[in-house]
């Protein structure tokens, strides 16, 4: 007897090795193709988004470094133009917290606001700065742009007199192309990285708390919650805090663009979900709604985007100027922040659940 | 009936069962304290985070600072003392109470087979397993072949009660007619080896499974009773633990559970046990005894002389003390999961009288819960951002469990009061999913939290189970 439960044993130990040694092993032949999904995503959403980022990256530091040789009206509005066009493409690859990206912490030097426009200004007065340090995260990127040629003073003539005439006039070129080539190269790397990081990504579809698949998932889940709903809505009217804070909404000194950027931001969001490249059928492919239609969850995946698309609507009947909305009217905020809201627990709850989605590793038994 | 108590209580059995238990459950132990350990659990379970939520009446029970690697060194070591029987009753006793201390400083971590190691060791306070095959039985220079048939009786009936009782929570709707969460879990399992892609995709093996975890439940201690099935029994328990492992992040408890349900066989077969470890600890002994040239063979041999007697009794007062306690445990283990039934309400959903009744793996439960900070004079308000008080694994459990939601409403309260604030009052916005059914709101609003006390008496303020799904059975 001894023998047969000793061969039990034996048996029991060879399937436990087989299983953590093919780990992340994959050949999906299931009614859902994760592998596919990935695919399509990696080259049908994530590479033309990176791929259009970086372009509009290399035009606005061409248009930042004409504008450093000749400080003009003609050159800053051109200048102006460039960091709009690219701050609103910038919304579509900001939720994609991955290899590279992940690697520099990549949004946090490209978007972290409300800049600190002290700290800012002691630099360029000081010359001495490190943008590379991660205590430099609010005094760059785009918050830093949009202060540099709004912010900084209150007329054209007077922000441009910052670039020629001013004691510091060599600094203040000297800082906004900085902040420009710290961008550019970033987005560089992340761009150059993830075509090595491609394959990775769709290969590794496993349900382990270090997949691409889980973590992908996890950080689409987060950025909807923090960076979407709290930072661009919640944060500036005031949820989280006594009083309304509408200093800090995105694109502070340019004020108008704060409802673009929010909705191309979201646009993002329901695009990935669809499976679309901005909003646009370019390839099929599998996309999460399909993924969660899959599982016989087609009521979730319609609740969603449901819920998504009212958000949207509520968004659509605010101010441009989010800043401007939120002294003249706030509860219009608070209320698309209310949809906005509503859907995190769908994202969060419903279909992180639905996924089963292994986000820490501790013991569980299931309560 | 007397008579028949009376003779069963006197009723002798083979000592055997019961050594090999305590080698066991102690080695296992030792083993689960150290990875414990090794995952670094300890620090992010206990020194990380800055709020630990209590259970009810131990809100005193917290982790101490850096000695609280201390608590799991000493409990480690008890490990040790209880698997060689060494000072077994202290070292037992140690290890109940630092084990239920660890458990008891936050509730986040808990699991249903903790709680199975807390009981079961609080049971072994009571049982003579060091009188045999043990250096306490060495030291003692006194062994003895048989002790009374009920103190491995107590242990098999423990083990009968946590499957009998894991299979009555089996006996409801979601799990037998929805195969939830099963349909939710197995699928999710895909990259699993030779099963992941076509049987854990499979609706009727979701059903197989659940049924048939069901059944094992509920008649796997009698088939392990009763000699001729036990070897099939065993071969089950074997492949369902080892199943429930490659399926599930359930740690330890499927190798405790397997070694545990070793109890059953008879004492030829630990007896073998026995004797393949004493040749080994000879051998060993032997090539000690080549080394060190200074311990003389004849001192050793010597040293080695137990005497063997045949039957253990426990003393009179012994006795008096420790048969009502017995009696106690395991009335209160009978009977405590059955509390839910005095509780309104759907308990998958309110939980009220949900731990601690070998309820596992019964629900896939997610929740989100904010809270919103109201100052009740001038009405301002604002929310609370959780992951600036709880770690990501507390507000997962947290956001689905209605007497963690309260405690954590009072910390807020605490929290914000001590900061300056005013009129302070703490409400919920939560919103919960139960085995692959949509989110529902689950706590009441407009009820301010904290106001509301802790207590045994139900939580009017969760809102009641609305799904029209509703849930059926035990």
């Amino acid at each position: 007897m001894l023998k047969k439960i000793g061969i039990l044993f034996i048996i029991s130990i060879v399937i436990i090795a087989c299983n953590s040694t093919d780990e992340g092993e994959t050949g999906i032949i299931d009614n859902f193709n994760r592998g596919a999904m990935l695919t399509h995503i990696a080259d049908n959403i994530i590479n033309p988004s990176y791929e259009s980022f970086k372009n509009q990256m290399v035009a606005l530091k061409l248009a930042g470094d004409t504008f450093a040789t000749t400080p003009n009206q003609t050159n800053l509005e051109t200048l102006r133009t460039f960091y709009v066009n690219a701050y609103i493409d910038w919304q579509n690859i900001e939720m994609f917290n991955i290899g590279k990206a992940e690697e520099l912490n990549y949004s946090f030097f490209m978007n972290i606001y409300p800049l600190s426009s002290v700290d800012l200004e002691s630099n360029i007065s000081s010359g001495t700065y490190n943008l590379d340090n991660d205590n430099y995260h609010d005094e760059q990127g785009f918050p830093a742009l949009d202060y540099l040629l709004y912010g900084v003073a209150n007329s054209d003539t007077e922000i441009l007199s910052k670039y020629t005439t001013d004691t510091n006039a060599t600094n203040y070129k000297k800082y906004l192309l900085d902040v420009l080539n710290q961008m550019n190269s970033l987005t560089e790397q992340v761009v150059t990285g993830w075509s090595s990081f491609r394959s990775e990504f769709i290969a590794s579809t496993s349900n382990t708390a270090t997949s691409s698949l889980n973590k992908f998932l996890n950080d689409y889940i987060e950025y909807y919650e923090r960076k979407l709903r709290a930072n661009k809505f919640g944060i500036p009217a005031g949820v989280f805090s006594s009083t309304t804070l509408p200093e800090k909404v995105e694109a502070f000194y340019k004020k108008d663009i704060s409802k673009e950027l929010a909705l191309e931001s979201l646009n993002a969001f329901i695009s990935l979900f669809q499976g679309k490249y901005k909003g646009n059928v370019t390839a099929t492919g599998l996309s999460f709604e399909q993924y969660l239609e899959a599982l016989d969850r087609k009521d979730l995946a319609t609740a969603i985007t449901s819920q998504l698309f009212a958000a949207k609507a509520e968004i659509q009947t605010l101010n441009n100027n989010f800043n401007q909305q939120i002294i003249d009217d706030n509860s219009k905020m608070t209320r698309a922040y209310d949809e906005l809201q509503k859907a995190v627990v769908l994202l969060k709850v419903d279909m992180a659940s639905a996924l089963d989605i292994q986000i820490v590793f501790i013991d569980a038994d299931g309560d | 009936m007397k008579n028949y108590i009376k003779k069963y209580l006197n009723q002798q059995t083979n000592v055997a069962p019961l050594a090999v238990f305590r080698i066991f459950f102690g080695l296992l132990m030792f083993a689960s304290i150290v990875r414990f350990w090794a995952n670094g659990w300890i620090e992010e379970l206990y020194l990380a985070p800055k709020f630990h939520f209590s259970y009810y009446g131990f809100e005193w029970v917290k982790p101490i600072g850096d000695f609280t690697y201390v608590l799991f060194i000493v409990c480690g070591i008890a490990t040790l003392f209880v698997a060689v029987g060494y000072k077994y009753r202290l070292a037992i006793i140690t290890f109940f109470l630092s084990f239920t201390y660890i458990e008891l400083m936050d509730k986040t971590t808990y699991l249903n087979h903790y709680y199975f190691i807390s009981v079961l060791s609080f049971l072994m306070i009571f049982l003579p397993a060091n009188v045999y095959f043990s250096i306490d039985s060495y030291v003692k220079k006194r062994s003895y072949q048989n002790v009374p048939k009920w103190t491995i009786d107590s242990i098999k009936l423990l083990l009968g009660i946590v499957y009998f009782y894991a299979g009555l929570a089996k006996l409801n709707s979601d799990w037998l007619f929805r195969a939830q969460p099963l349909k939710i879990w197995l699928p999710s399992k895909y990259d699993l080896p030779l099963i992941g892609n076509n049987f854990m995709q499979q609706e009727w093996f979701h059903f197989a499974m659940s049924w048939g975890g069901m059944l094992y439940d509920l008649t796997i201690p009698f088939l392990l009773l009763y000699k001729r099935t036990r070897i099939f029994a065993f071969v089950l328990v074997v492949f369902f633990h080892i199943f429930t492992r490659v399926l599930f992040p359930i740690g330890m408890f499927p190798y405790i559970m397997i070694v545990a349900t070793l109890i059953f066989f008879d004492a030829n077969f630990h007896q073998k046990i026995i004797s393949f470890l004493q040749k080994f600890l000879s051998h060993l002994s032997f090539r000690l005894k080549w080394r060190n040239l200074n311990v003389s063979s004849s001192d050793f041999e010597a040293r080695k002389i137990v005497l063997r007697t045949s039957n253990y009794n426990f003393s009179k007062s012994k006795k008096q003390l420790i048969f009502p306690i017995i009696v106690i445990f395991f009335t209160i283990q009978l009977l405590f999961p059955w509390r839910y039934l005095a509780y309104p309400g759907e308990l998958f959903w309110t939980e009220q009288g949900y731990r601690f009744s070998w309820r596992v793996m019964l629900m896939e439960k997610a929740g989100y819960t904010t809270f919103k900070i109201v100052d009740g004079k001038t009405g301002k308000s604002f929310m609370v951002d959780n992951k600036d008080f709880l770690t990501s694994f507390q507000e997962k459990q947290m956001s689905f469990q209605p007497d963690f939601i309260l405690e954590y409403a009072h910390y807020l309260g605490d929290h914000f009061t001590s900061q300056g604030h005013k009129n302070v009052e703490v409400y919920a916005e939560s919103y919960v999913a139960l085995n692959g059914r949509m989110s529902t709101k689950f706590i009441n609003p407009k009820i301010n939290l904290y106001q509301e006390r802790e207590s045994f008496k139900h939580k009017n303020w969760i809102l009641p189970f609305s799904s029209e799904i509703k849930i059926k059975g035990i």
